[in-house]
């Protein structure tokens, strides 16, 4: 296992986690874009875009796009988020150069009229399919409600109103202002050829220009409140909260990971004791997630409406306990293993590194190996957890509940 | 290149139990991590018809306690050996799944072997366990796509075969902590058991222990299932929503028919990789949903391919005619280009697979459970590279895509295609 990295003289950076014994190789175009670099003129758009980069370019159409990728075999995707857009695949060995000539290509999108309102059916049939599902919009909801204005509050999906008034123009620019290879990076993981890796971006990519691609990254001002949206038609009560937490460049961030498997994992958790276990609630937990400057706990329990009231009481208990007398070791044990056992087995995957590696540089511009990450993970001391429980408490935070329920009864 | 020139060379090995159950392993030295999947003869299709749900019920009392550890102990012990565990009750089997760092197995599958042959079944913890199960029966309505494949599923299949894994809420609570005992009693038995295992240990060891733990298992018969035909409703099921959910059904040949490759290519044509024909056909052309899919899903001695799109309620009937004459047009036959896109990703999932543990435990349990012998990824590959144009359109002539069930869930019903033949 090693790692390597190169910049070209446009900004653009490659980075690679190299492993000979791997049977195939990850790599992906990290853009360092998402809803949050968005304006309410062109929300969604991050997200619209990154459709509309896999519709082809003046060498290819949407459809060789799509047939060159299956030609390779390739397992190939993309996601956008609050923060980044990221386009990957995994192929063999021997497609590394045949799949980067798709993914540069790809980053130099045609963005063309009748595909752009053609696809603009598809996001807003994703939009209608995410508000059928639970929790029907609340996660948008419950951002803009704890970070008010913070730009951490955009929706990645944008609105069907949003997303419906884009015009292509709009895109385009956005486009030309974020998709600068100094706005993004090149990641791979896996069996790379780091070498032929280089010489294959940059006679691709070499030619971009830079520019410049700032993002905001003010402080947040979060509030602690509690809202009731009431959606008859659902069978289940859903009660979402989010606290903040250590960011992404705070080291404090894996103390906060334990801490969120000790109080609110899917399994052998307290919250999962208290509710999960004796079959109060569907399901129950709390997860830990970062972002430049914010960090945050995003808690989920989904119960029948009648025991909805109570159930939140508990939860609430718990999280005063918590802060009142602490964890014991044997947690933190218990929450050391299953965390460094999820490092160790998720990394026999070169996509799961191609992550890994892509995050950690995304964030901190730095490299982590599986052996870095096992050895905080072993470092971090009962007096850090309860340090993370002081400065960012559990019982601080916004929550959201949705579902038939009309009102909240006794709480 | 072919695919068998670089799938894996590692070897596979079975052992047979004088009680039946059978152990099939993949050992490899070059991963650290090894995972089990145990499969259970104890699927939905045993629940009485008053009890369904009952197998449902039984998985999750048997992680309440153990051998020597209570509940408690038993989840926390797994956690500490680092394990990443999951069970689920499909037809015939109750599939335990586990990993964890190789210098875990040993004691991993200790706890196992507690869990599948000496579980407390607390009585006092029944109610805790029925409403766990009651939650996720629930938990059902608020995901229309889940509910429309179950509603697909149950019209689709002859009875017991396409009933819900979950169960119903009335089957939950009628049963007893005596019916749970009986239940277990009956179905967790080392005959029609399989446990596969892959990572890093030693084959020799690993059979002394599995005797060890598992070899003493008294055997037990159950009478065959009987089949009945479904009683059925409305193929369209209210549900307020944007969406509409639309299900199609066709029967197809199951794993372990010598045509069953064929039938899998086939399907792979139709949806697999976004240049497949649904996903060009439905999505890219015409915009008319965002997802949409068909998959070959595969019982011991059937299977059907399972159609899914969901789409908002005015262009439902669009998005049902163009999937439907899309399978229609499948009975032409498959194109080379078609063909060399399949083989390409079929090759890259069977060496990737190997990049998993968890994935390779459940594939060799579940080969053996089809065809009562495992076949290295070596000759899987080589079946691959054997299939040609003209076997897949010979399929497609003698096993054309017809006899098509629907179902439908959203606001509005939709005018299913009369020409079903």
């Amino acid at each position: 296992m090693k790692f390597r990295s190169h910049t070209l003289d446009n900004g653009l950076e490659i980075v690679a986690e190299c492993n000979e014994a791997a049977h195939s190789v990850g790599v992906g175009f990290f853009v360092r874009t998402g809803s949050r670099d968005e304006t309410d003129e062109v929300a969604g758009v991050s997200h619209f875009l990154e459709h509309m980069v896999f519709k082809g370019t003046p060498q290819r159409s949407a459809d060789d796009v799509n047939r060159e990728f299956d030609e390779l075999g390739a397992h190939y995707n993309a996601f956008t988020s609050e923060e980044n857009t990221v386009y990957y695949a995994s192929v063999l060995p021997e497609y590394q150069e045949p799949v980067i000539d798709i993914l540069a290509d790809i980053m130099r999108p045609s963005l063309r009229d009748e595909d752009f309102n053609m696809e603009k059916n598809v996001i807003i049939e994703e939009i209608q399919m995410y508000a059928d599902q639970p929790p029907f919009g609340m996660d948008d909801k419950i951002k803009e409600i704890h970070y008010g204005k913070h730009p951490l509050a955009r929706s990645v999906l944008g609105t069907e109103e949003t997303v419906g008034g884009l015009a292509v123009g709009q895109m385009r620019d956005y486009f030309e202002s974020r998709y600068a290879p100094n706005n993004m990076f090149v990641a791979a993981a896996g069996k790379v050829e780091f070498d032929a890796l280089v010489k294959q971006v940059e006679s691709r990519c070499g030619q971009w220009t830079a520019a410049q691609a700032p993002r905001e990254v003010p402080t947040s001002q979060s509030k602690s409140s509690f809202q009731l949206v009431t959606r008859a038609s659902s069978a289940q009560q859903y009660i979402l909260q989010l606290a903040d937490a250590p960011a992404a460049e705070d080291d404090r961030r894996f103390a906060a990971k334990l801490l969120a498997t000790i109080f609110g994992d899917d399994s052998g958790s307290r919250l999962y004791w208290e509710l999960v276990d004796p079959g109060l609630v569907e399901s129950a937990s709390v997860g830990h997630y970062e972002y430049q400057g914010v960090g945050m706990y995003f808690s989920w329990a989904s119960c029948n409406p009648e025991d909805a009231a109570e159930n939140f009481a508990r939860i609430e208990a718990l999280q005063k306990i918590a802060e009142r007398d602490g964890f014991v070791e044997q947690e933190l044990h218990q929450a050391k293993s299953k965390v460094k056992s999820r490092v160790v087995l998720g990394s026999e995957r070169p996509r799961n590194r191609l992550f890994n590696v892509g995050g950690n540089w995304l964030q901190r511009r730095e490299y982590r190996s599986v052996a870095d990450d096992l050895q905080v993970l072993e470092s971090v001391s009962l007096a850090d957890i309860h340090n993370v429980l002081r400065d960012f408490p559990l019982t601080q935070q916004t929550t959201v509940t949705i579902g038939p329920l009309e009102s909240w009864g006794q709480a | 290149m072919t695919v068998t020139r670089q799938v894996s060379q590692n070897d596979i090995f079975s052992h047979r139990l004088a009680n039946g159950m059978i152990l099939v392993g993949e050992p490899s030295s070059s991963v650290q991590s090894a995972a089990i999947t145990l499969l259970v003869p104890c699927g939905y299709t045993t629940d009485p018809v008053d009890r369904l749900g009952l197998s449902s019920l039984v998985c999750d009392m048997v992680l309440r306690g153990a051998g020597s550890r209570d509940s408690r102990a038993l989840i926390n012990d797994l956690e500490v050996l680092g394990v990443e565990r999951g069970e689920s009750v499909g037809a015939s089997q109750i599939s335990f799944s586990a990993a964890t760092l190789a210098e875990n197995l040993t004691e991993t599958l200790t706890i196992y072997a507690d869990m599948v042959r000496r579980p407390h079944l607390p009585a006092d913890q029944i109610e805790a366990g029925q409403l766990v199960c009651l939650q996720e029966i629930n938990g059902i309505d608020d995901e229309p796509a889940q509910r429309l494949m179950v509603e697909l599923r149950h019209r689709t299949y002859p009875q017991p075969w396409g009933r819900s894994s979950h169960g119903t809420e009335a089957g939950v609570m009628a049963s007893t902590a005596d019916e749970v005992q009986a239940h277990w009693s009956r179905h967790f038995r080392p005959n029609s058991a399989i446990l596969g295992i892959a990572g890093n240990f030693d084959w020799q060891q690993l059979i002394a222990q599995i005797e060890s733990l598992f070899g003493d298992w008294q055997t037990n018969n159950v009478p065959a299932i009987v089949e009945t035909t479904p009683a059925l409703g409305d193929s369209h099921t209210h549900h307020e929503g944007n969406q509409c959910h639309i299900g199609i059904a066709y029967p197809s040949v199951p794993y372990r028919d010598s045509e069953y490759m064929r039938a899998w290519a086939a399907v792979g044509v139709l949806s697999g990789g976004m240049s497949s024909r649904l996903f060009t056909e439905v999505r890219e052309k015409r915009g008319l949903c965002y997802t949409v899919s068909a998959s070959l899903q595969t019982q011991l001695d059937r299977a059907r391919v399972l159609c899914y799109a969901g789409t908002s309620s005015e262009r439902a009937q669009e998005t049902l005619d163009v999937t439907f004459a899309e399978l229609l047009r499948l009975r032409e036959g498959v194109l080379p280009g078609e063909l060399t896109r399949l083989k390409a990703r079929i090759k890259s999932g069977l060496i990737m697979q190997q990049e998993s543990t968890s994935a390779r435990s459940g594939a060799i349990a579940r080969e053996w459970y089809h065809l009562g012998r495992v076949r290295t990824l070596d000759e899987v590959g080589r079946l691959v590279d054997e299939l040609t144009g003209e076997m897949i359109n010979e399929y497609l002539q003698q096993h054309p895509p017809q006899d098509f069930t629907f179902a439908t869930l959203g606001p509005t019903p939709l005018e299913l295609p009369s020409e079903v033949s």
